[in-house]
């Protein structure tokens, strides 16, 4: 070993970033501390939360200091999501307050939409103008042609006035563009999904298995957690990806596979264990339907035959199948979160349901167990309207299998279409920064082009509101009240989320901002409480505490209403399937005209000179959400191109050189990035986190920083059976100058 | 008594959180940390090993830093914790220079600056901010001389090593390897 080393400080400033940051911080302490006044905010020294900065929404308490400033946040224990203790992110949450380029006040575009002329707005003004631009669509179009894209909190209060004006529009790029096929292949296997938080036992798991599933680097907090736990507690993991991962650094097994080629893999394991005879034989007896089938299905996907498309040999491909059915049913074959990758994605995750299976672990301790959640009572409101149509009137016959709406349909079907007649007109967009979640952004920009109406609620100034004809400005997460935060897991748990400091500027709560636009479009009996206050604590008491009491102890824990955490010995369980049973063979997927056992297919290959572009996470980040946060760009400010060392070689491409890079479709990237040299990285493919080279100048800490995955994502490969945009298909090249960009036409 | 931390890097996934969680509890200003996370790679593709490490100043029990400092603002504490007394430090940065680990910086109000082992939380019972956030929980602090400690339990538990040790500091923080 040792022939080549890679030293890196993380985190740890150089000189010249440092002079400039610490001068930064103290002025940004003298403007911007302002101590909250009492009206309806907490003096004590703190208070719960939880928090905004991903969906995993940790609990825990916010710090002021002696001068009742907001100091610092740290995790409840008594919350399950965190145990006490927050990732990066959280942690580093008080800078999105303290962020000084945060939105401050109403804007109202002022020339064309992509140019950045707003004036200043008040509250009154701004709302009026978005509930006379929805009453138009309204009365010209139909209610339905306004349509909700969130990301967060905002959206319980925005999906209430949506639903009730009339619109069933309503959609998280989270489905569509990251955990949808996962969700559909499991419920079609086992009649339920994997849920989020994922139904996962990490903590006592023998082998956990990841499928391009970085965790370490993404911060699911409790999945890192757990990770951990399991790795003291002797467990292995097998770590399948093209690059050299932390997660790989730590397996047993790492699997250096060729991108696009897992599916192979995945099959060739179903074949080892059924053809040796390592499956759980009891369990598929007993739960599974359509084994027969399925060991018909796989007979010729042998590990050699896996090897040829995989490069992963055989006897390794034979020697993890060995290690995943020894720890049986303690093993997970991790469904992932982020799947959109090459618009199969569905029947990758079938297999994988399939292989969990078969080695008996849904339902048992280690592998998947079964969560409760606490729900919570909606205030008493009239019934929504009938809608007249929906999205998927849009895509007549396609994505049959989709359960909930598709943020890029939604996209789409804001482009005028010959084939319809009627498209959507308005978007309200809350906390989702569009242009860089949807992937091919000159198409979502060409449906932005086409609107009446963009609005756009946000805490920065991210590149989606440079488009929109009004911004709203929400306070932060610190700054406010939300609903109740209710999720699945091991036992049932509510927390509170409540101010710490009065919003700062002119920022309000998006509670706020609905139920004031409620008002201006005669919808406020949809929004029939008075204060926040109210609602929540008439929610409490139903659930059998109090506002009073939440705010003492932030998490509030249920005892589970079953006792059934995993399946008991001998019972009989009834799946929500067709047949009642885990399939194996999907007969939903039969009856919609798909496979009902999923198939490989190969996917198309870099050409000459060009890379798979594969993009993640780093753990400091959150897509572009955190990009501008003081604390964290601390931490990583910018992304950097992993290229291996025999590929850099080939192009003189030395550490910290900056290139640009070319797709395939001639889109070149709008910054540089500076290339990071490593052989953590395969030589077919390159790598960069996501959520950076921001364009918005506003955002002074990101502006220019690093590359933008989304920008270069242009050729999308749709899933057919849920219309998940497939986003891992792109490759580039380098460019040591820059090029303008050829637009070529869409290219799905 | 005698404090010391234990990192284990089979672990640590290299998150930062200490560094934030450092940060945000000691009012460390943006743009400066007193601890920060190493990771070291070794081999070619596809046999690799990485070594990640959360790093921050070793209190050590021969302190270069103590030794040369001339106002004596760099002392030892309780339990041997290596601190600086800001009024009385004039920032002259000589113990910057013989920090075999490069833990110390100045800071903008002219001070030197480092990790303190979060002596006044330790002083409430607490454990010191990095260790209690850390996601992983791969950090161990306590008494050397109490065997019960977490860190006195991991130690004789797993095999160690210290950093730089041919500098002959006699550092506190261990890495479990
Ligand atoms: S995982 Fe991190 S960012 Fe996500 S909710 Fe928890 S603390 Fe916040
Ligand atoms: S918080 Fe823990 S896991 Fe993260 S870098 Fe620090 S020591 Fe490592
Ligand atoms: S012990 Fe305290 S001061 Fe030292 S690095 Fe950890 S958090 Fe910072």
């Amino acid at each position: 070993m040792a022939n080549r080393r890679d030293f890196i400080k993380i985190s740890g400033l150089g000189l010249a970033g440092m002079a400039m940051g610490g001068a930064a911080y103290k002025a940004l302490a003298n403007t911007f501390y302002n101590t909250p006044e009492t009206d309806g905010i907490s003096n004590l020294n703190r208070t719960p939360t939880y928090c905004e900065i991903c969906f995993w929404k940790c609990a825990g308490w916010v710090y002021k200091n002696d001068e009742k400033k907001i100091w610092k946040i740290v995790g409840n224990e008594e919350d399950l999501n965190s145990n006490g203790r927050f990732c990066p992110r959280g942690t580093g949450g008080v800078g999105m307050y303290y962020d000084e380029d945060r939105l401050k006040t109403p804007l109202i575009r002022k020339g064309e939409r992509g140019k950045q002329y707003f004036r200043e707005a008040t509250w009154d003004e701004a709302l009026d103008y978005v509930a006379k631009g929805m009453k138009k669509i309204a009365d010209e179009h139909g209610s339905e042609c306004v349509a909700l894209f969130n990301h967060g909190s905002g959206g319980d209060y925005f999906g209430n006035l949506i639903k009730a004006f009339g619109s069933p529009n309503i959609a998280a790029p989270s489905y569509a563009q990251c955990r949808g096929p996962r969700e559909v292949a499991f419920l079609s296997t086992f009649g339920e999904g994997v849920e989020s938080p994922e139904r996962t036992d990490i903590r006592d798991t023998k082998c956990l298995v990841l499928i391009g599933s970085h965790i370490g680097e993404n911060m699911h907090n409790g999945q890192v957690q757990e990770m951990s736990d399991a790795i003291d507690k002797g467990a292995s993991i097998i770590t399948v990806d093209p690059r050299f991962s932390t997660a790989a650094s730590k397996s047993k097994f790492w699997l250096p596979i060729k991108p696009s080629t897992d599916l192979a893999l995945l099959l060739a394991w179903i074949h080892v264990l059924i053809y040796e005879e390592w499956y759980d034989k009891d369990y598929v007896e007993k739960y599974t339907f359509g084994f027969d089938q399925l060991k018909e299905h796989v007979k010729n996907m042998t590990p050699e035959w896996a090897y040829g498309i995989t490069t992963i040999k055989p006897d390794v491909i034979r020697a993890t199948a060995k290690e995943m059915a020894n720890a049986s049913p303690a093993v997970i074959v991790h469904p992932g979160r982020h799947v959109t990758w090459y618009g199969d994605d569905t029947q990758r995750l079938r297999a994988v349901a399939i292989l969990n299976a078969i080695l008996g672990s849904w339902g048992r301790r280690g592998g998947f167990y079964r969560p409760e959640k606490v729900s919570v009572p909606s205030y008493p409101h009239p019934p929504y309207p009938e809608p007249k149509r929906t999205w998927r009137e849009a895509f007549p016959g396609q994505f049959p299998l989709a359960g909930l709406a598709l943020a890029s349909g939604i996209c789409d079907a804001t482009i005028p279409s010959l084939s319809r007649d009627c498209s959507i007109r308005g978007w309200i967009v809350d906390g989702t920064n569009l242009i860089e979640t949807l992937p091919n952004q000159q198409n979502t920009i060409n449906a932005i082009q086409n609107l009446d109406l963009l609005v756009v609620v946000d805490t920065m100034p991210m590149e989606i509101t440079g488009w929109a004809d009004v911004v709203l400005p929400e306070c932060t997460y610190l700054e406010r009240y939300d609903m109740i935060r209710t999720g699945p897991h091991r036992k049932p748990q509510i927390a509170l989320r409540m101010p710490a400091a009065k919003p700062e500027y002119n920022t309000k709560p998006a509670s706020w901002i609905a139920k004031e636009l409620s008002k201006k479009l005669g919808l406020e009996e949809y929004f029939a409480w008075n204060s926040m206050e109210e609602l929540l604590d008439w929610q409490f008491k139903k659930l059998g505490t109090s506002l009073e009491e939440m705010q003492r102890i932030g998490v509030k824990t249920f005892e589970r209403e079953y006792d059934d955490l995993y399946f008991g010995e001998d019972e009989e369980v009834e799946f929500v399937t067709n047949t009642g049973k885990i399939e194996l063979y999907s007969t939903e997927m039969e009856d919609a005209g798909f496979d009902p056992m999923p198939k490989y297919t190969p996917h198309e290959e870099p050409p000459e000179g060009f890379y798979r572009l594969i993009y993640g996470r780093g753990p400091a980040h959150t897509f572009s959400r955190t990009a501008n946060n003081p604390n964290l760009t601390d931490i990583m400010d910018e992304n950097k191109l992993w290229v291996n060392p025999k590929v850099a070689k080939e192009w003189g491409l030395q550490n910290g050189k900056e290139i640009w890079l070319k797709n395939q479709d001639g889109v070149v990237s709008q910054f540089p990035i500076k290339v990071r040299v490593t052989e953590r990285i395969r030589w077919d493919s390159v790598y960069m986190v996501h959520g950076f080279g921001h364009d918005d100048k506003r955002l002074k800490r990101c502006y220019g920083k690093g590359a933008s995955d989304a920008n270069l994502i242009t050729r999308v490969h749709i899933d057919p059976i849920m219309g998940g945009t497939g986003m891992r298909g792109n490759f580039v090249t380098f460019l040591y100058e820059p090029e303008p960009s050829i637009i070529k036409e869409k290219s799905i | 008594m005698r404090y010391a931390m234990a990192v284990d890097t089979k672990k640590c996934v290299g998150c930062s959180d200490c560094v934030v969680a450092c940060q945000t509890e000691n009012n460390v200003p943006i743009g400066y940390c007193r601890d920060w996370v190493v990771e070291v790679m070794d081999g070619t593709y596809p046999q690799l090993e990485i070594e990640i490490r959360s790093e921050r100043c070793n209190h050590c029990a021969n302190s270069p830093c103590v030794r040369c400092c001339p106002t004596g603002a760099s002392h030892f504490s309780d339990g041997g914790i290596v601190l600086v007394t800001h009024n009385k430090c004039i920032g002259c940065g000589a113990c910057i220079a013989s920090c075999p680990y490069d833990a110390r910086y100045t800071h903008p109000d002219g001070y030197v600056d480092k990790c303190t082992f979060c002596i006044h939380r330790v002083k409430k019972g607490q454990q010191p901010a990095c260790v209690a956030v850390c996601p992983t929980k791969c950090m161990y602090f306590g008494d050397l001389d109490d065997p019960k400690s977490d860190v006195s339990k991991i130690l004789k538990k797993r095999k160690f090593k210290t950093l730089i040790p041919e500098a002959g500091t006699d550092p506190k923080l261990y890495f479990l390897i």
